[in-house]
């Protein structure tokens, strides 16, 4: 069975079917590109696998334990622990403002910390002195974490004062600091300007080079040429055809990949 | 110099109940505000509108009016009078203020990024870390403003009270007017003026200290 192996996957807004039927796998430390035209359901994929939309039917399952399945009703508790499975950078960061790098990673990751020590030593309110470890434990990781991103120097600064390029880096240590099996990315470099964008496709190149699982959604062809080791192309709503970069970008079968292809080489 | 002084003390005396109605108020009507603007934002339907229809009675409706209807219709209506002038008086204001700040904040709230919220979730965090650890103080940056701009207005609508012989500032430099004296009317507005300065610069510095981040 597949690290990850998802089903069936369909979502409608209304009376708008946005994703027909995804059947998709992949293995643990595999790097896969999703590419396609706007509209094609390429975000709201990535969007029903971090849970932020829930998927009319299909199922999720993720190192042989379904995480999600449509027939399912599952509680808030539930959605957040299963969700951690996965790791979401967005287009536009969401860094949080009045936080600094450091605090932007660590926060988060001191709560979840702290629920799972709670929830081991069966304390519901862990005492001053704990808590404060654990912040301080939570530091030190987003500083580390930090650091691997290149951003060492920025740890006491707030999002406002990085570039967008900056940003992105202390958005993906965010949120490989929650030890996700698989990270997202949608379309992570969209919202920053073209010479900021070598600096994020560098630090996701660097993920890959670690083995981390990831799954990209992306508008660089080269990029997603050169980093994955799978590329899925979607459009209407389906996945219209996959394979090998070659496969893909050097000898597409579908009609829609080739019109694709050539409007994104157009310029 | 000793009428200034007699004129001073009984004002401030009704400077104090002036206080105590703005103080009482927004206490109460700050966190009573922020639930009216969970209701506004209700999914429900039924619960949207019912607190909807709320504000807009209460905003549509003018403050004087509402104060009147606290202070009478329980007694005239129900048969189980008011226990004090000044306790209508405050359960008029409260209802009245909570339903503009409800508005404040849900503008506030409203304005946040929904990508926050969605940021916060895919991290793994509940719906009240989010709301405290994510939302609130970006919500209370952008509301210090108009927040700022409706709790001045409060300072000056508690001279309505004196509708129902509540006895606040205006009311007690009323009285001297009797006795042929204009100028104590006039003298309390150096009462609101200092009031408001305080407030104004408090306001200033609570916007400075959040400075530090831009939403």
């Amino acid at each position: 069975m597949a690290f990850l192996e998802v089903k069936n996957i369909q979502k409608s807004f209304g009376e708008t079917k946005v994703l027909r039927g995804i059947d998709f796998t992949m293995e643990r430390g595999e790097v896969v590109a999703i590419i396609g035209s706007s509209g094609g359901g390429k975000t709201t994929f990535l969007r029903c696998l971090n849970f932020l939309e829930t998927p009319n039917g299909g199922t999720i399952t993720v190192d042989g334990d379904e995480i999600f399945n449509a027939a399912v009703t599952y509680t808030d508790a539930e959605t957040r622990e299963k969700r951690l499975r996965f790791g979401l950078v967005f287009q536009s960061f969401n860094l949080f403002p009045q936080y600094t790098a450091r605090e932007n990673i660590a926060m988060p990751l001191y709560l979840r910390r702290a629920e799972a020590l709670s929830r081991e030593t069966g304390v519901r309110r862990l005492p001053r002195a704990q808590k404060h470890e654990l912040q301080e434990a939570a530091r030190a990781a987003a500083d580390d974490l930090l650091k691997n991103v290149g951003l060492a120097e920025k740890a006491g600064l707030y999002p406002h004062q990085l570039s967008g390029g900056q940003c992105q880096r202390v958005a993906i240590a965010r949120a490989l600091a929650l030890s996700p099996d698989i990270l997202c990315f949608d379309e992570p470099t969209s919202a920053l300007d073209p010479e900021l964008t070598g600096e994020v496709l560098r630090v996701i190149r660097d993920l890959r080079r670690d083995g981390h699982t990831m799954i990209i959604v992306t508008h660089e062809m080269e990029f997603a040429r050169s980093v994955a080791d799978h590329v899925v192309f979607m459009a209407g709503g389906i996945i219209e055809e996959e394979g090998t970069p070659a496969e893909i970008f050097d000898h597409p079968t579908s009609e829609a990949l080739r019109a694709f292809l050539h409007k994104e080489t157009e310029f | 110099m000793s009428l200034f002084w007699e004129v001073t003390l009984a004002l401030l005396e009704g400077f104090g109940t002036t206080c105590s109605i703005f103080g009482l108020t927004l206490v109460l009507a700050l966190p009573l505000g922020l639930l009216i603007s969970f209701g506004t934002m209700s999914k429900l339907a039924p619960v949207k509108a019912v607190f909807k229809t709320i504000v807009w009675i209460i905003r549509g409706v003018p403050l004087m009016l509402q104060i009147f209807v606290v202070f009478y219709v329980p007694g005239f209506v129900f048969g189980v009078p008011i226990a004090s002038r000044f306790m209508a008086a405050i359960i008029a204001f409260v209802i009245n203020y909570a339903c503009y700040f409800s508005e404040i904040y849900r503008a506030g709230i409203e304005a946040i990024p929904f990508g926050q919220t969605e940021a916060g979730r895919v991290l793994g965090m509940t719906k009240g870390e989010i709301f405290f650890r994510v939302t609130l103080l970006q919500v209370v940056k952008r509301i210090i403003p108009p927040m700022g701009n409706e709790i001045i207005t409060l300072v000056k609508d508690t001279a309505l009270a004196r509708v129902i012989m509540v006895v606040e500032i205006i009311k007690v430099a009323e009285k001297f007017t009797a006795r042929a004296m204009i100028w104590p009317l006039f003298y309390t507005a150096v009462f609101y003026l200092i009031f408001v300065g305080v407030l104004t610069i408090l306001f200033g510095k609570a916007e400075k200290k959040l400075s530090y981040f831009k939403v």
